[in-house]
């Protein structure tokens, strides 16, 4: 994984289907994600999410595979929403004996547009390019918040 | 809490090529180097490699000191030390919204196997 993306997990003693209403509809987003929530879901779909005292984000529903893949952008800052300025969050729900286990990856902080045509020249060397005290940053991530998640 | 700022951005923006990681990562090893001896050691001309230098030196993640005729470059680690705490927090936003997604749904199958 690239050092720009987070990933987090977490078992849940319900249903797969009972997960997948709670992370994609409107009234229970405004729960866990943001304090008022619009979304169209279906992939292209709009998001608005609003965090009181903050302001709204904009967001794009990317894919819609109930009960198991929502993927959706959202705005890291102002302007129009574009794969620039936003990062992506990719919700897997894996049916377990007990219930669901639910993984999200959020990816795409290095984003932002930099010079030059570098990006795509250097893109094939990403899996062992990135070396040691980058490729740190998983574990010392996993092993801070780990420990409180009880992993 | 959703606020990113400006100086995040920049810094994920400068971490984001494969390039300059790779330059992190030489110097790291070095201690400081020029970007004729990191040339040396990548597949990129030195021009390429003071064109990335250059970026890193822009958002804070290397300094450069003259030393004669040369250009020193070194890694500011606690602009490394940045993003790991900016990473950290992120994965500890999620930890905090998957905790907030498990009870609510808990509840939800829970008041479902009720009815």
């Amino acid at each position: 994984m690239a050092p720009d993306a987070i990933e987090r997990e977490i078992l849940i003693d319900a249903p797969p289907r009972v997960v997948w209403s709670i992370v994609t509809e409107a009234q229970h987003l405004a729960g866990w994600f943001s304090d008022e929530a619009e979304i169209d879901l279906r992939s292209g779909g709009r998001m608005l999410l609003t965090w009181r005292g903050h302001g709204t984000y904009a967001g794009r529903v990317e894919t819609v595979d109930p009960p198991r893949l929502f993927a959706f952008r959202w705005q890291t800052r102002e302007g129009e929403l574009s794969d620039t300025n936003s990062t992506l969050v990719v919700m897997t729900l894996e049916a377990e004996e007990t219930g669901t286990r639910l993984r999200v990856v959020e990816s795409g902080f290095a984003t932002l547009p930099w010079p030059g045509d570098a990006r795509a020249r250097y893109a094939e060397e990403n899996s062992k390019g990135w070396l040691t005290e980058l490729g740190e940053l998983h574990d010392y991530v996993t092993r801070i918040v780990g420990a409180s998640s009880g992993r | 809490m959703t606020t990113r700022s400006d100086e995040a951005d920049r810094l994920w923006a400068a971490l984001g090529d494969p390039m300059r990681i790779r330059l992190l990562d030489l110097l790291l090893e070095r201690g400081e180097a020029t970007a004729s001896t990191l040339a040396g050691a990548l597949p990129i001309t030195r021009q390429g490699v003071s064109k990335h230098l250059n970026v890193l030196e822009r958002d804070g993640l290397v300094t450069a000191h003259r030393s004669g005729r040369e250009v020193r470059y070194a890694v500011r680690e606690e602009r490394l030390d940045q993003a790991r705490a900016a990473l950290a927090r992120t994965a500890g936003r999620w930890d905090t919204r998957l905790t907030a997604i498990k009870k609510m749904a808990e509840q939800a199958a829970k008041s479902g196997a009720d009815r």
